[in-house]
């Protein structure tokens, strides 16, 4: 678990050579045009029961608006530690995210999911607005959301 | 330097402010208006469980409920995968209407906070909240200032135009502007983190929760124990995780509910700084607090009046400096003028004077009282012209004279000489003159001549003045500066009323129509036509020079720019040059003349009950005030004259506006018939109900010789003494103005 935590914690800091066995993945979430503020979003990854596992990233500057992003929030604690390096701006209505990351191998088709939460000042908070296997095999398929997310779909390298 | 602090950042805000005051406004009505839709349970009549079961009922699929401090609740749900949001009746759970933030309010709010350009937008609003904050600070120093202090803030302001409307706006909005501005101020200085915000203590989830089979959330404790009015949000658990719980947060704090057991679980209460952070935002956006919004909303309507007249006071300001002529150094000056000026009027009398003394071959330096040196090698002569702001305060020019003053090093021998400007009517006429003439005695320099007062700018006072000093100084000096326009209108006598010629006091009431001035093209296009008369009201004055004569002479006019013409009541001096010169005239004949502002008498508008008060040409002004109240408001008129058959002024008008009730009584005086019988007498005579008439506040206006008013203002005097008031207090509650000639 720990091992899991370390590697995503250095995800971010493109390529890593010295992890022969990680794979570069870029999520992209398309937004929907839900007509309000920019979106925060968390992309997140879990167990099969939906136990939070790590942070893939976080869109969103202030951390005081957090807390609701729900379900992340709760399995992540809200604790700096497990976001810190991996923030950026929120995602204004109708655009999309782009976000390329190293894994680890073992991270893929282990039975792990990506997860995204989603919230926006002065409407509602979606928690698991994206549920999807981390698999070889789902890579490249477009799957929709049930609340501010339009299309999401991961690309492995 | 107040003054640089209020103007500088005006200017430079003024764009943007009138952006932000402007969506402020429209924000302003959003609490009202989701006060008005939203249903608000009595205190202790709804807890939060019940509100979660009757929502439950109607929603299976609730996974939030939020309530806006405005009482509006909110239910977000899932229905068959899809997320929605309803409108519910808390009493209810029943929905009113599908939840859709209005787009036009978030498009507003952008605007009002960021300009519509995130976070470098956000910083300047920040800024111009801050400028905001220094505009109303320096405003209101500058208000108490000119109004004498701050006691007198509520007191009529005089002045008139944009001066006027921009104070009168400005000391009623301030309040609402000051705490918008510093709220605003505060929230942007917090989220660039130049304020802490006080620690927003976030409770951390539960490690452990009882796992066992949830409870209806109607009979959750944890909700129970919660009104319904202190929800701000209650989350629930996601359906199906036995480990998941209900997020409840209020007014008083945040935690949450075990869905089996309904305990609460890691509660945290709000920190002190996290309320204050709170009632900070509160107070700027109205959230909850409808009517506060509204206030706020009001005031800030105000911005753009204010903009708009500030940018035309600084501008006329601007337009009347006066740049100076040929001016010797501080090293070669054999005189030395120094001036005291607020607005800059001062100086155009003071140029003059350089001027004429240049003429005469003396070496001149002029410059602002602020910039006196510590000595002047050559001068034999200092020359001190000066204003007085507000109740005998120093005018920006001179604020740093008397503290400079104390490092002065006069020659001995050096003379000197103070005139000032200001207004008769204002308590304290000259005042800071006064206190200049005293100092400088006090320094140790001799008068070369005895300080002189120059009233509302008079030309013929100011080359009186010229007079004397030239005969002092042994040199020409003929002074004929003349604050009033330069441009004068042709006007043309259509018809002259004569009284008095029986009781040698030849009076007669004059009405011109102004000519139309049809010199180029551009003036006689049609609409330039309606603009060839200056606006003006009566109590406003009609300057006249004489053929021959650059000084203008000022008679009150009577009658308005509505009236189409300018009536004026004018007395035949004796050896008298103008009133010789009007009286001459025979209609079709045509003078040339000036509008000069009079905004200092004028009868105060609403119910007041207003006294007016004349003798003789004086009831010219009064005339035209009962001419124009058509509303009907009290006026009454109390006027002496030599005989009623030869000098009774206006007798038919007056008859008729008694007959509308546009004069409520009329009390005449005559001191050439068998009453024998002034002003004053009529004045006594009416006592009592005058007493009670000041008593509810009426204000008094008299218009005629000095001599008269003075009489009038001992008369009043010991009418108002039982009331333990004077003529004095009254004047500074602008309860009692004198036109007096």
């Amino acid at each position: 678990m720990k091992k899991i935590l370390f590697a995503l914690g250095l995800a971010t800091v493109m390529a890593l050579p010295a992890y022969a066995q990680a794979r570069e993945v870029t999520f992209t979430t398309q937004l929907k045009n839900y007509g309000g503020d920019g979106a925060y979003l968390a992309l997140y990854l879990t167990d099969a029961d939906g136990q939070y596992q790590g942070t893939l990233w976080i869109a969103g500057e202030k951390s005081k608006y957090y807390k609701h992003l729900r379900d992340w929030a709760r399995g992540s604690g809200l604790k700096q530690a497990e976001y810190d390096g991996l923030t950026g701006a929120s995602v204004t209505s109708g655009r999309a995210l782009k976000v390329t990351l190293e894994l680890e191998d073992a991270l893929i088709d282990s039975g792990y999911q990506v997860r995204v939460d989603t919230a926006v000042e002065d409407m509602r908070d979606n928690r698991a607005d994206v549920v999807v296997p981390l698999t070889t095999e789902g890579s490249g398929k477009t799957v929709s959301g049930r609340g501010y997310v339009q299309s999401f779909v991961y690309d492995l390298k | 330097m107040l003054r640089k602090l209020h103007g500088l950042p005006g200017l430079v805000a003024a764009l943007l402010l009138v952006v932000l005051a402007t969506s402020g406004v429209v924000l302003s009505v959003v609490p009202a208006l989701e006060r008005s839709g939203a249903v608000v349970p009595a205190a202790g009549e709804l807890s939060v469980a019940g509100l979660a079961e009757r929502v439950i009922t109607n929603y299976p699929g609730t996974e939030q409920i939020a309530r806006s401090l405005s009482g509006e609740v909110v239910v977000y749900y899932s229905q068959d995968g899809q997320p929605g949001a309803d409108l519910v009746n808390p009493l209810t759970g029943e929905g009113i209407a599908p939840y859709q933030p209005s787009a036009f309010v978030r498009w507003v709010k952008n605007l009002h906070r960021s300009f519509l350009m995130d976070d470098v937008g956000r910083m300047l609003a920040g800024v111009w909240a801050a400028l905001m904050v220094l505009i109303c600070l320096s405003g209101a120093f500058l208000l108490a200032r000119r109004l004498g202090g701050w006691k007198a803030m509520l007191q009529p302001i005089p002045g008139s135009g944009s001066p006027r409307i921009h104070a009168e706006l400005a000391r009623f909005a301030v309040i609402g502007l000051l705490l918008s501005a510093l709220t605003g101020s505060y929230m942007s200085a917090v989220r660039f983190g130049l304020l802490p915000e006080g620690a927003s203590t976030e409770p951390t989830f539960p490690a452990e929760v009882s796992g066992g089979v949830p409870a209806p959330a109607g009979s959750l404790k944890a909700l129970k124990n919660v009104d319904v009015n202190e929800l701000r949000e209650l989350v629930f658990p996601f359906p199906d995780d036995p480990t998941d719980v209900y997020s409840l947060s209020t007014t008083q704090g945040s935690g949450f509910v075990d869905q089996a057991t309904g305990e609460l679980l890691q509660y945290q209460a709000r920190s002190t700084g996290s309320q204050f952070h709170h009632w900070m935002v509160r107070l700027h956006t109205g959230e909850g607090l409808w009517w506060l919004g509204l206030i706020l909303g009001l005031a800030a309507l105000t911005v753009p009046v204010l903009s708009f007249t500030g940018l035309q006071i600084w501008w006329q300001r601007r337009s009347s400096a006066i740049s100076l002529g040929e001016n010797a150094s501080i090293e070669a000056a054999d005189t030395v003028i120094l001036v005291g000026s607020e607005g800059n009027t001062t100086w155009g009398f003071a140029k003059d004077l350089q001027n004429k003394l240049n003429q005469a071959g003396k070496k001149v330096h002029c410059a602002p009282m602020n910039d006196l040196a510590v000595h002047y090698p050559k001068a034999s002569v200092l020359f001190i012209l000066t204003s007085t702001y507000g109740d005998g305060d120093a005018p920006s020019s001179a604020s740093q004279f008397l503290t400079r003053l104390e490092h002065f090093q006069p020659d001995d021998g050096l003379e000197f000489v103070v005139l000032g400007f200001g207004d008769q009517q204002f308590p304290k006429f000259c005042q800071y003159a006064l206190d200049v003439d005293t100092a400088l005695s006090n320094k140790g320099l001799q008068h070369m001549h005895p300080l002189t007062r120059i009233d509302r700018g008079s030309a013929t006072q100011f080359r009186e003045w010229g007079e004397a000093i030239s005969e002092r100084m042994g040199i020409p000096l003929v002074l004929t500066h003349n604050p009033a326009p330069a441009v004068t209108s042709e006007f043309e006598l259509v018809e002259r009323v004569d009284y008095g010629v029986a009781v040698n006091a030849p009076t007669s009431i004059l009405r011109f129509k102004p000519l139309k001035n049809s010199r180029n093209l551009w003036q006689r296009l049609p609409f330039q036509n309606r603009k060839q008369l200056p606006d003006f009201e009566a109590g406003d004055l009609l300057g006249v020079a004489p053929p021959g004569d650059e000084a203008a002479r000022f008679y009150s006019l009577a009658s308005s720019a509505s009236d189409g013409i300018l009536e004026i009541c004018v007395r035949k001096q004796t050896n008298g040059l103008c009133s010789g010169y009007l009286h001459s005239l025979k209609p079709g004949d045509r003078i040339a003349g000036f509008i000069q502002k009079n905004p200092g008498f004028r009868p105060a508008g609403g119910t007041t009950p207003i006294i007016l008060v004349g003798a003789g040409a004086g009831i010219g002004p009064l005339a035209g005030f009962i001419r124009k109240n058509t509303e009907r408001n009290p006026m009454y008129l109390y006027w002496g004259g030599r005989n009623p058959d030869s000098d009774f002024l206006y007798q038919p008008e007056l008859g008729r506006y008694l007959d509308d009730q546009r004069l409520t009584r009329l009390n005449t005086a005559f001191s050439r018939s068998a009453e024998n019988a002034y002003v004053q007498d009529a004045i006594v005579a009416d006592e009592t109900a005058l007493r009670h008439q000041i008593e509810i506040g009426a204000q008094i206006l008299v218009c005629g010789g000095r001599e008269m008013a003075a009489g009038v203002r001992q008369v009043f005097d010991s009418i108002l003494k039982p009331l333990h008031m004077d003529v004095e207090e009254l004047r500074t509650e602008g309860r009692y103005l004198e036109d007096v000639y």
